[in-house]
């Protein structure tokens, strides 16, 4: 009974300390950050930024975003981004309801339902090419629009038909209402829909599938084709390589932007994190050493209904 | 356990000062260690607690998952007993969720075959036959595995399995008995640690008396020990399935997610929980699919209360016995 009676005590002593110094740690972090913003804006001219950043969406943009959240928060001490994933769905969602300052999402606003695309302000800070892989046992390189259309929608089983090995074609989709597959079924298949196939979400474990079943195909960024990579066959379409010249000179058509959406004018704080992020230094480094293609560099842009004119 | 115990403790104490504590004010009854209205307090907080909580979800995912039917008038018939899922479709997308609704139940039930016969061997070994062995080393290994969160199994299904299905079956070895075989083995410790407790719990004079009359030891677990533990080992057996039913991660990554109704345990499939955990965080809120996919959630829960409702069922009738 004592023994108890003892632990409680320590554990009601533990608890309140726990809130007192958290209590304190707030009070104390939120002054220091007022007294050091206030100071340097007296001190020097480059206006120090304070406060807090929640990005979150599309999982196919979130380590771009972690990266380049690290290096503002090292030129912005006082700045705390924080960077969640949770699907482009989301990130719409959250962005629209104010939980999240950027929504990240791989695919038009306009393109969702049950979301209002006037009211967020879109900002493309990225471009992501795709293509279809193919396991290199099905001897494709090359496929016409028509004969990859027909190979995705079930009219075609066997790799023979349309000129590679005998072998049965295995497809591996991606989940419904995911960006990769929106855009692969909106510019590579026309808006036709895929036949029923096994369906990953993470590109890693598609791109395992593909390398391991013979005769699979599927489709993923053009990032996770690497050059001395054999495990799978990046697939031409139209006889156009899927190279990232050939996306920003448009001739090659699977591509999407990657989106950042704030819901209506963004604050000064979010403002310049997104300056940021279509500046030259991040566009020229971060945006290609993660795989996509700068938006500057591209020759063509795209509205939201898919329609491709010269910039 | 220990709220209970204080309580017990206190009663005696409490009812020589019974009168100190009635002049007590209110405040001062809820701080007293002695006092019976702390106790009651603590104690019909938390059921109040969990009452609250289970109506909350239910209705919740109630709301939720009636969305569907009542704001995007999808046909509730045609949403369960449909066999076509195309959501994104351009033209006429439809919502049939039947092919998710059998694989959730292919995989449970293969899932149940699998494990019950390893299972209750296995609690048998250690409630019968190795008794302090099997207290002393099976019972602790068995309650690591239970611990061993669903995503190691499905890494080890996707790592082993699936290339062992694929050289030995043809295909892709994405397919409904692999998710089967790695959900069995996942609930495998469950079924068997509570099947070993309810196998100690036959009383021993059975035992006894079968072994009097000439009973050797199998014919004693055969024919006494088993038929005695009945109820309470399909318990177990039914709470490994439910289990296994609302196992979505590891399924997910062995089981190939293909909305079409299997038509042999080497087909890929799809579960209630895989379509979901894949689909969710794509949708926006209040979208079509996004509500289809909250009344997928209701289906789970129903039919996770129904296991439930097996359960109860099951209890009773032993107890009668």
């Amino acid at each position: 009974m004592k023994k108890k009676n003892l632990l409680a005590i320590a554990l009601v002593f533990v608890l309140s300390l726990t809130l007192i110094l958290s209590g304190c740690g707030n009070g104390s972090g939120s002054s220091s950050s007022d007294s050091s913003s206030s100071s340097k804006d007296s001190s020097s001219s480059s206006a120090a930024l304070s406060g807090k950043i929640t990005i979150g969406g599309s999982t196919a943009l979130q380590p771009l975003a972690a990266q380049v959240a690290k290096e503002f928060m090292e030129k912005n001490p006082d700045v705390q981004i924080e960077v969640q994933g949770g699907g482009s769905g989301t990130g719409l969602s959250e962005a629209q309801d104010g939980n999240f300052d950027i929504g990240m999402s791989d695919v038009f606003a306009e393109s969702k339902s049950n979301i209002d695309a006037k009211a967020l302000k879109d900002y493309q800070v990225a471009v992501v090419g795709m293509t279809a892989a193919v396991n290199p046992k099905a001897g494709v390189k090359n496929l016409s629009k028509a004969d990859l259309q027909k190979v995705f929608t079930g009219q075609v089983k066997n790799w023979k038909e349309v000129g590679g090995k005998d072998l049965k074609i295995t497809l591996v989709n991606r989940p419904d209402g995911s960006g990769t597959r929106a855009t692969f079924d909106q510019f590579a298949l026309d808006n036709k829909t895929p036949a029923e196939g096994i369906t990953q979400d993470s590109t890693n474990t598609v791109k395992k599938i593909i390398s391991e079943t013979p005769g699979a195909v599927g489709y993923m960024a053009l990032s996770y084709f690497t050059a001395n990579d054999t495990s799978v066959t990046k697939l031409s379409i139209d006889g156009v390589e899927a190279s990232d010249d050939n996306v920003a000179s448009g001739k090659f058509p699977v591509w999407a932007y990657e989106h950042m959406y704030t819901k209506g004018e963004p604050s000064k704080l979010v403002k310049a994190f997104l300056d940021f992020m279509m500046s030259d230094a991040v566009q020229t480094k971060d945006v290609p050493a993660q795989g996509y293609l700068s938006v500057k560099n591209m020759k063509v842009q795209r509205d939201a209904e898919g329609k491709q004119t010269d910039k | 356990m220990k709220i209970g115990k204080m309580v017990t403790d206190a009663a005696p104490a409490s009812s020589s000062r019974s009168k100190l504590i009635n002049e007590k004010g209110f405040f001062s009854r809820l701080t007293d260690r002695t006092s019976e209205s702390r106790g009651k307090l603590l104690i019909y907080g938390s059921a109040l607690l969990m009452i609250v909580a289970v109506t909350a979800i239910t209705l919740f995912l109630t709301v939720q998952g009636l969305r569907s039917f009542v704001v995007d008038r999808l046909n509730f018939w045609t949403f369960i007993t449909g066999t076509e899922w195309f959501p994104d479709r351009a033209e006429n997308p439809s919502f049939g969720a039947f092919p998710f609704i059998f694989g959730s139940m292919a995989v449970t039930f293969l899932a149940a075959l699998i494990a019950t016969p390893i299972a209750i061997g296995t609690a048998i070994f250690m409630a019968e036959i190795a008794k302090k062995w099997g207290a002393k080393i099976m019972q602790p290994v068995i309650e690591i595995l239970v611990g061993i969160p669903s995503v190691v199994y499905g890494l080890i299904g996707l790592s082993i399995i699936v290339p062992f299905m694929r050289q030995h079956f043809g295909g892709t070895g994405f397919n409904l008995i692999t998710g089967a075989i790695v959900v069995g083995i996942m609930i495998l410790p469950t079924v068997a640690s509570i099947a070993a407790d309810s196998i100690r719990a036959v009383p021993d004079s059975l035992r006894q008396a079968s072994y009097a009359i000439g009973a050797t030891k199998w014919q004693t677990i055969w024919r006494v020990v088993i038929p005695a533990a009945g109820s309470s080992l399909l318990t177990a057996i039914i709470l490994g399935m439910s289990r296994a039913f609302g196992e979505a991660l590891a399924v997910q990554m062995v089981i190939g997610n293909v909305g079409k109704i299997p038509t042999s345990i080497l087909d890929p499939s799809a579960t209630l929980t895989t379509i979901i955990t894949l689909s969710m965080g794509h949708t926006t809120t209040g979208s079509l699919l996004n509500d289809a996919l909250w009344s997928l959630g209701l289906i789970l829960l129903l039919i996770s209360y129904v296991f439930i409702v097996i359960i109860r069922f099951i209890g009773k009738r032993g107890e009668k016995r």
